[in-house]
């Protein structure tokens, strides 16, 4: 893997990139933006539009740290790119106490002490968000299933899934 | 709103920021006009450097500089205890992570595609990756003064040592092994470094030891302290594997060569796995005799620990481990031996538990081992042989300090989880089997003998009468901030929207050591102690003045004001905020930890950090369900009793616990960093797995406050390692409860659970 990655770096950059125009909905306002095609989301948000509360922890789809909604649905911003958000409607963490029930998330994760580090969290918030919007009805196990895709190293989860069933309780 | 109070149950003060994606942390910075930085790591673990040629990388577009050791201004060395870990290597490379140069460009995957297009040339040399071969005789040297790949070689002897195992009534013998670990903390090593115009070296870094970078960039990069500044917010993770230089040096290196414009490095996730530093691996030999009636009488450890290339905190790691090697236990006589082993394997050093989580797995399944020897009860087993205050523990130390474990294992014996194991083993569904598992732990705070463990806090009050506590030990995490906001809050009644958190600056804040170690909340929060009872006398006194007081007699300090309790006439902090000059608006507080004296004669070959006089304890409880077709171990149910001392407040110190419990389970079943020949083959998450909210049961932690910790801010003393002690002895010992044999190896995979199972149902039996 190591050596596949390092020939494609290796190749020298063409010519200068042709960046495209890319409108989309971010946190509620129209935006356009300009960005080749093929960058990352999670750059587009972290270093082009200064939204940093996304975070990357692997680069690889695996932890979750940059978990966004994308039309209402998880999706991992180190695995999209520019192109795709053409036309879409994009929440990310920053756009959280928008709502009555992500100010619930937010609230009940503060009170339940579901936070430490807090580089998980704002992925873990959004997970969280999509899973008591979408299926309120969600019991503890279910839960459980519904954020693990999401890695958290400090917490051992028991206060963040006491936090979102709180959520989910009051949603129903 | 009421002002903060202490043993309250409360929200962090950094949750609300952080949900909501608004901490600052150091990878978050991205300063204009900056330029990026890469290193170069050709991932050859042993070999001679005889090229290194950089032409490709420079035209590629948008590299601006190719940095080889020859850039680097100073020693060219890092490392806490021992200068040997070059920020580029020279000559030799000694592990797959060694970088020999370092690329700056205008955005990542133009330094990405710039550090594949360094030609080095390595000459292969023989390299050791394991303890036999680099223990061998003739073995290659990894560093050629090292003699006999020792970095280090001790000795505790106590008592008469091994000598009384002969006359025991019973001896049991197992051998041990465990994986290296990875932090796998989410932030990766990261930071922005910029040479400003005055010639200081300004850096904000993910880092646990701020203070303590002056010293490893002054020294590497040869750089006067007073011209290093570093900032260090709060942390997505650490856990001890950003306590000593990541990117620091290098970073500090790039600005040096970036003409004044502001360097950003970020490993990823491949490179922190690759590159940053690990738990040490251990092989472990243990011989543990009692008399029939299970009252120890001798032990004879002796424990090897794979520290890899660099010294980093090897040696520190292996003593700490040495010290706790008989458990929280009363044993006459012990011999413990360690050896401290270089390999060309990556670095191991400091992480949570530092040395002691081995050596935990070791002595309580031995426990266990004894017990069934014995036909006794593993907890009445324990129990009987705990220590007590007064008593002397195996490294020869007196403890005359708070010593709870055997409250801890009482309130294991009350609970429903221990009293109710018979019909719940019994209720096992098909082609399942349960088990019931203990472990008894305990974790020294402290950096112990040798190295002073002190902390200078700062607290001022603003011009405006609210509060700033200047944290001088990074937060990475665990929340030491919060808890310092809470002793401030309680000492100048303050309410929480009164008092805010500077993180750790080394301009403005004093040195106070590291974020480890399990001192961080206990020194410099003691520290803190002082600083806000001399601002409150000093604001009482300011207020007694403008009051035309006699004395102070009666005034109080409330929320917002002073106020004079007979004549209820008060003075606002916003008008002492004015009154007062920046100078007297300010305090502070020292603290230097109690240290052990006089000093025991039973250690020999070690330099620093022993022995230790203050330890928080822990009984933990596992039940674990194994599905006898798959090897595959679930843990149900999870209890961990922690005497922690006086409790600050007991939602962050359930975090703690629960956080210490989860990684303790992952160590236990799931983790294990894999290296062939001193390659790296565990490099993202697919293969290196930490466990997700599904591997893991509802912890519960409970605190067992039998005593205060006299000597800690409040009665505190530190909780932060202690809980990652307890999770694999438990499991290991649930899983031999179970009947499917005693795992002497971890992980505790599916294929040697079922391995074991099957070939030795029931019984107890060491596997090699």
């Amino acid at each position: 893997m190591n050596d596949e990655k390092q020939q494609d770096a290796g190749v020298p950059e063409g010519p200068p990139e042709k960046s495209a125009v890319i409108a989309f909905t971010l946190n509620g306002t129209a935006v356009t933006v300009h960005a080749t095609p093929d960058r990352r989301v999670i750059d587009l948000l972290r270093e082009d539009l200064g939204l940093t509360g996304s975070k990357e922890g692997c680069g690889t789809g695996e932890c979750g740290a940059c978990t966004i909604m994308v039309d209402g649905r998880t999706r991992l911003a180190c695995l999209m790119v520019a192109a795709q958000l053409e036309g879409r409607t994009v929440e990310t963490v920053e756009s959280l106490a928008d709502s009555d029930t992500g100010r619930r998330v937010r609230d009940a994760f503060v009170t339940h002490g579901a936070v430490q580090c807090g580089y998980c969290t704002p992925g873990m918030a959004m997970a969280a968000l999509a899973v008591v919007r979408e299926s309120p009805e969600a019991d503890r196990p279910a839960i459980r299933e519904a954020l693990s895709g999401n890695l958290c190293r400090c917490t051992g989860y028991v206060q963040i899934i006491d936090a979102v069933v709180h959520v989910a309780s009051e949603e129903r | 709103m009421d002002p903060l109070q202490i043993g309250q149950s409360r929200p962090r003060g950094d949750a609300a920021a952080k949900v909501a994606g608004r901490e600052p942390y150091a990878a978050d910075a991205y300063p204009d006009n900056r330029l990026w930085a890469r290193a170069v790591r050709p991932g050859v673990p042993s070999g001679r450097i005889v090229g290194l040629a950089c032409d490709a990388a420079l035209a590629v577009p948008g590299v601006v500089k190719v940095l080889r050791a020859g850039d680097v201004p100073g020693s060219n060395r890092q490392g806490i205890v021992h200068k040997d870990m070059p920020v580029l290597a020279d000559d030799r490379v000694r592990c797959c992570a060694d970088a020999v140069a370092l690329v700056l460009a205008e955005s990542p995957a133009a330094a990405a595609a710039g550090a594949a297009a360094v030609a080095v040339e390595i000459e292969p040399l023989p390299g050791v990756y394991d303890l036999d071969a680099a223990l061998a005789e003739a073995a290659h040297l990894v560093h050629a003064d090292r003699p006999g790949n020792l970095l280090a070689r001790a000795t505790i002897r106590k008592g008469d040592g091994a000598d009384p195992l002969a006359r025991c009534d019973v001896v049991v013998e197992g051998t041990f092994t465990t994986p290296v670990q990875a932090h796998a903390f989410l932030e990766t090593e990261s930071g922005v470094a910029r040479l400003q115009p005055d010639g200081t070296l300004w850096m904000q870094v993910s880092t646990q030891s701020p203070f303590r970078d002056r010293f490893e960039i002054g020294h590497a990069l040869s750089i006067p302290y007073d011209r290093i500044h570093i900032e260090a917010p709060c942390l997505g993770g650490g856990f001890g594997g950003k306590d000593g230089a990541t990117v620091q040096c290098l970073l500090g290196l790039a600005a040096l060569h970036a003409d004044g414009r502001p360097v950003k490095m970020v490993w990823d996730r491949e490179e922190s796995f690759v590159a940053g530093y690990k738990r040490h691996a251990c092989r472990l030999h243990y011989r543990l005799g009692a008399r029939r009636d299970g009252t120890l009488q001798a032990l004879h450890a002796r424990i090897w620990y794979d520290t890899g290339a660099y010294a980093h905190l090897g040696a520190e790691v292996m003593e700490l481990g040495m010290e706790h090697a008989a458990g929280p236990y009363r044993i006459p006589h012990a011999l413990i031996e360690g050896w401290c082993v270089h390999t060309h394997n990556p670095t191991a050093g400091a992480m949570r538990a530092f040395g002691v989580c081995q050596v935990s797995f070791a002595f309580e399944s031995m426990m266990d081992l004894l017990a069934q020897r014995l036909g006794m009860d593993p907890l009445a087993l324990r129990t009987a042989n705990a220590l007590v205050r007064g008593d002397t523990n195996c490294a020869g130390i007196h403890l005359e300090t708070s010593t709870g474990i055997k409250a801890c294992l009482a309130q294991v014996a009350r609970h429903p989880l221990w009293r109710e194991r018979e019909i719940w083993r019994r209720q096992a569904p098909p082609f399942k089997r349960r088990g019931v598992g203990l472990a008894a732990v305990f974790n020294a705070a402290g950096y112990g003998g040798g190295v002073r463990d002190a902390a200078i806090a700062k607290i001022e009050m603003d011009p405006t009468g609210h509060f700033i506590v200047h944290n001088a030990v990074s937060d990475m995490g665990q929340g030491n901030s919060s808890a310092f906001m809470q002793m401030a809050g309680h000492l100048l009644g303050q309410t929480a929207d009164r008092l805010r958190i500077r993180q750790p600056d080394t301009r403005t804040a004093y040195p106070s050591g590291s974020s480890s170690a399990g001192r961080t909340t206990y020194t410099f929060g003691r520290a803190l102690t002082f600083a806000c009872e001399t601002l409150k006398s000093r604001l009482l006194n300011r207020a007694g003045l403008m009051l035309f007081l006699q004395d102070d007699d009666d005034l109080v300090l409330e929320p917002d004001r002073v106020r004079h309790i007979p004549t209820d006439r008060s003075v606002t902090l916003a008008q002492l905020g004015a009154m007062m000059s920046a100078e007297e608006r300010v305090c502070l507080g020292q603290f230097v930890a109690p240290t052990c004296k006089p000093v025991p004669d039973t250690a020999t070959g070690f330099f620093i950090g022993f022995p230790h006089v203050i330890f928080s304890y822990s009984a933990h409880l596992a039940r674990v369900e194994i599905d006898t077709l798959s090897g595959v171990v679930q843990v149900t149910n999870y209890l961990a009793v922690t005497d922690g001392g006086h409790v600050i407040n007991p939602a962050m110190f359930h975090q703690q616990i629960q956080g210490g419990v989860a990684q303790g389970i992952g160590y236990a079943l799931y983790e294990d960093f894999i290296t062939h020949h001193g390659r790296v083959r565990t490099e993202d998450f697919t293969t290196y797995i930490i466990p997700g909210a599904l591997d893991l049961p509802e912890i519960v932690s409970v605190a067992c406050v039998e005593e205060t910790e006299a000597t800690g801010p409040f009665g505190m003393k530190g909780i932060g390692e202690v809980a990652m002690n307890g999770p694999l002895p438990a499991i290991a010992n649930g899983v031999a409860d179970a009947g499917m044999g005693r795992i002497c190896r971890a992980p505790l995979t599916p294929e040697r659970v079922l391995d074991n199972g099957v070939r030795a149902p029931a019984t107890a039996q060491l596997q090699k």
